[in-house]
Formats: structure tokens, sequence, C-alpha cells
């Protein structure tokens, strides 16, 4: 009897569907009960009234994403666009270049590859923590000014926008070094040699068959860069000083020191709007290929 | 193709991976250095070493941190795993909606992930610490574990598997003694690299831990905005090396597949 019953879950199990989702049921639970879920929780928390001590009331209200016309929030909406915006950019100009370099066959390929995957998986935090002993007054950067008599008072870096800015290029150009690079490995040197013999100048070459054909690499890593920047909250805190606020530091406010839950919610479901508009167009331009390489 | 760089090229790569190195290099020599407040070199010293064993907090956020991190990535690589078998060796319908579900952590904003989370918890009225910690790092590893081994089951040869089953291997020997020793390389990579993020996270676990359980970001992060001394050097340094030494085993392990495809690929070829 033990054996047809051993038999028949055997069987149950070989059925191919039910296989797969005996796989897929406990990461897909986790992720839907911890992932999913939340941000479900959080959109409902962000159409409901501000509780008295801190949560929600019951009832429907549009006055949480009203506020966002308030030209305070207008400004930190624009702010976090702008510069996202600006450091995908300067991480495209200044990523570029080095994936081609990374991408042309020569036996240092490996070490120049690892030398941009290590900080991509090294603490944030601590990255931060460089920058700041850089850029403070009493950093590196200032001690050398002073020394090299370029400057009489420490420059003020740190607490500036150009600090944001360098922490968020800093932080985020591995994300875009690591796409160009996979798809510029993948590209077919005989189309170069073929654009050669049929008398294309080097830069038209580049110009004509590279770079065309490296755009997969160049969307994929201007949204890998773009999204994180757009929800990035320990750089302006840490090196804005707090001063110039995105939308991630309005989010974190509104969970601490203001207790504004649902309008933290409704800021946080913004972010996360422009993050799938972001991945739609991505999905878009690129057709159906999974996502790059992590490592 | 085997013409030198231009030298504009080298330079600018030369100014990028300075700028990628030179500040966490800087950091970690002055954790070395003999001076509480100043940048010059006053001599070397393990003073801001021993330092931080006088914190009790630092080694409690250490400990935290490594359990959390080990039972969070015990449960994300085998949650991880078996969705990655799923993906990559069925076909079931749905198959393209779970995939771009899974990529759905990896593109969220940790802040995002974080107060969702937080709201969560507090619905729940979990107590804020080392349970809501390890939840959340579970969540936000499960998909780069997905991710890792899935690349190393798409790069195996499928071959061997159709060959054991036709010599007569059920499909749950072909599994134990053909699919799995090939695939652990992969599910290594995917370990360490979950391991690494929640080592290193700071923005999620900053909102679901409670004020008595901080590991270490959050203790690192503490110290931070009350003090310069350079003990946060030597956290840093240490941190640093850690996960510099736990990503390039998990490099190893990807690029080895890598050789050994490209090799199987050369085989073919002749």
């Amino acid at each position: 009897m033990s054996a047809s019953w051993h038999r028949r879950v055997f069987r149950w199990f070989s059925h191919p569907g039910i296989q797969a989702w005996t796989l897929l049921g406990p990461g897909m639970f986790w992720l839907i009960v911890f992932f999913l879920v939340p941000i479900l929780i959080m959109l409902a928390y962000s159409f409901m009234p501000r509780g008295i001590y801190g949560g929600v009331d019951p009832g429907f209200t549009l006055e949480h994403y009203a506020r966002f016309f308030d030209p305070l929030y207008l400004d930190v909406l624009q702010r976090t666009f702008l510069w996202s915006v600006a450091c995908t950019v300067v991480c495209l100009l200044l990523g570029y270049p080095v994936a081609y370099l990374i991408a042309r066959p020569g036996r240092w390929r490996h070490l120049l590859l690892l030398l941009v995957v290590l900080p991509f998986w090294t603490s944030f935090l601590v990255r931060t923590f460089a920058m700041i002993f850089l850029l403070r007054d009493t950093g590196l950067i200032n001690d050398w000014l002073l020394r090299l008599g370029l400057t009489r008072e420490p420059l003020t870096i740190l607490y500036t926008p150009a600090a944001v800015m360098v922490g968020l290029v800093y932080g985020f150009l591995p994300f875009m070094i690591l796409p160009v690079y996979a798809s510029l490995e993948k590209l077919d040197s005989s189309l170069l040699e073929a654009a050669e013999v049929l008398g294309a100048r080097p830069s038209a070459r580049f110009w004509r068959v590279t770079l065309p054909l490296s755009m997969p690499g160049v969307i994929a890593g201007s949204l890998l860069v773009f999204i994180p920047a757009l929800g990035s909250f320990l750089t302006p805190d840490l090196l804005g000083g707090g001063k110039q606020m995105m939308i991630g530091n309005l989010v974190q406010n509104q969970f601490s020191a203001a207790r504004n839950w649902p309008f933290g919610s409704a800021a946080s479901f913004i972010v996360m709007v422009l993050v799938l508009v972001a991945v739609l167009i991505y999905l878009r331009i690129r057709g159906r290929e999974p996502a790059g390489a992590l490592l | 193709m085997n013409r030198r760089a231009p030298r504009w090229l080298l330079a600018v790569s030369g100014v990028v991976y300075a700028f990628l190195h030179l500040p966490l290099l800087i950091l970690m020599v002055f954790s070395f250095n003999d001076s509480k407040f100043s940048v010059e070199w006053q001599g070397f010293t393990f003073r801001w070493y021993h330092r931080l064993l006088e914190r009790p907090e630092i080694l409690h956020g250490l400990k935290l941190s490594l359990l959390v991190g080990l039972t969070a990535t015990l449960i994300a690589t085998l949650l991880g795993t078996l969705l990655a078998l799923a993906l990559g060796r069925h076909r079931f319908a749905g198959r393209r909606a779970i995939e771009g579900f899974l990529y759905l952590p990896i593109v969220t904003p940790e802040i995002v992930v974080g107060i969702s989370l937080l709201i969560l918890f507090v619905l729940l009225r979990l107590p804020l610490g080392f349970v809501t910690i390890t939840i959340a790092h579970v969540a936000f590893c499960i998909s780069f574990v997905v991710v890792v081994v899935l690349a190393r089951l798409h790069g195996m040869d499928q071959h061997l598997e159709e060959a054991a089953m036709t010599l007569g291997a059920d499909e749950m020997a072909t599994f134990w003694r053909v699919t799995l020793p090939q695939l652990w390389p992969g599910i290594f990579a995917g370990a360490l690299l979950a391991f690494t993020m929640s080592f290193d996270d700071f923005v999620i676990t900053s909102f679901v831990s409670g004020s008595g359980s901080s590991t270490l970001p959050i203790v690192v992060y503490g110290m931070a905005r009350k003090t310069v001394e350079p003990s946060i050097n030597a956290i840093s340094t240490i941190i640093l090396l850690v996960t510099a030494v736990l990503i390039y085993v998990a490099d190893r392990l990807v690029r080895r597949e890598a050789g050994s495809r490209e090799v199987r690929a050369r085989d073919e070829a002749a």
C-alpha cells in the first residue's frame, strides 16, 4: 500500500506543471508576501488620511498627491529628475571609453573588468565615506590645495550640489561600464574589417558601426544608472548634508522626523512609477532580451 | 585588429580607474595614520584597529551582521536556486511574466523596499529586529541568486542531462549526479553575492531594524555621524577587504565556467 502511495505522489510530482510550481512555490511565496504585498499596502496608504499617531486613518484622499504641486515639492521632484539625468549622461561619457578599452582584445581584459566589478559590489556606505574623507573641509583635497598654495582657505566642497553629483557618478559609474562592455564584447569584428576595406575612416567606423551596435548596452547602462540615481538617499544625505533633498530623502524624512506615513508612501510610489516607466521604455527599445550580466 | 589603444583612450580610462579606486585606497591608507584629525601622514599605527575592539557596539553589530548574513544567504540561495531550476529547466504557463517579476526587486529602489516592509512589519506587529532584518535581506537577495544561477544553467551543456536519461538514470538521479554537480559554482557564486549584499546593506536595514538591533553598517553610520576619528577608516577597511575577497572568489567561480564554455566551443569547432 505504501508503495502505491509513493508512486502516486511521485507520478503527481512528475507532472511537468506541478513540478515547476513546486520549485517556484517557496520563492514566489516569499517575494509576493515580502515584496509585492508591502508595495501594494504602501500604495493603499498613499490614498488614506494621516492618522493622529503616525499611521493612517480609514478613508480615501488624494491630498498627499496634490501636495506635490506645492512648489517646495515640485522642486524636489525636478531636482531628482535633473540630477539623475545629469548623472546618467556623465556616467555615459566617462564609462563608454572605459568599456571600449576593456573590450579590446588583450591580456589585461580580465583584470580591467575585475577592477570595475569590485566597486560595483563594494559597500555603498563605505564608498560614500571615502568621498567624505576626500571632500570635507579638513579633507585630503583641501589639504593639498592649501599646501600647494592654490587656495588660502579650505574650499567648501562637501554639502554642495557638486559633491552630490560627484558622489552619484562615483557610485553608479560601474553600472554603466559593465553593460556597455558586454555589448561591445559581442560586436562582430569582421563588420569593422568590412567597413575598413570599404574605405571607412576610423571615426566613421566608430560612429556608423561600433556605436549603433553597442546601443543595447548604452540603453541598459543608462537605465541601470538612472534608476538607482532616482531613488538615491545616502548620497544626498551624506554628501549634500540634507540641504538639497532628493525624493529619497523626502521619503525617509516622512517616515522618521515628519511621521507622515501616507505622504511618504505617496512620494515613494512616485519613485516606483518613474522606475517602472523607465523599465517599460527600456523594454520597448530593447525587445525581450534578458537583463545584462551582473558579474 | 590589434592596434595600440589611442593615447586619449588610455588617458580617460586611467582617470576613471583612479576615480573609482583612489578614494578607497586613500581611505584605507589613512586607517594606519597616527593622527587623530590631520590628513598629514604622522607615522604608522594599528591604534585605530585596537580602538574598534574597545567599542562593544562594533562587535555586536558584526555578530548580528554575520548572523543575518548567513541566515539570509542560506534561505535566499535555496529559494533562488529552486526558482532558477524552474525557469531554466521547465516550460509552464506564465514563465515570461514570472521572469519579469523576478527582475522587479533588482530595479526597485532600496528606499521603496525599505519603507514598504516597515509598513508591513508594523501592521503585522512584528517587533523590529533579527527576524525582520533577515526577512528583508532574503527578499532583496533572491533575485540576484536567480540571475546568477540561471546564467550558469543556461551555460551548461544540456546534452549531458539527456545522455544520463538515455542511459537509464531517472529524473532524480540525473538531477543529483549530473545537473547539481555542474550547477555548484553558480550556486556558490550566487550565495557569495547574496552574503555580500546582506553584509553591506544599509538603506533597507535602517528601516527594518529596531533600536536594539544594529547591524555593522548601521553602527558605522552612527559612528560617522558623531566623529571623524580614523577608526571609521579602520572599520571601513575591514569591510572592504571582506567584500573584496568574497567578490574575487565569486568572480573566479563565474569565470571558470565561462572558460570551460570557451574550451567546449573550441572543441566543437574543431
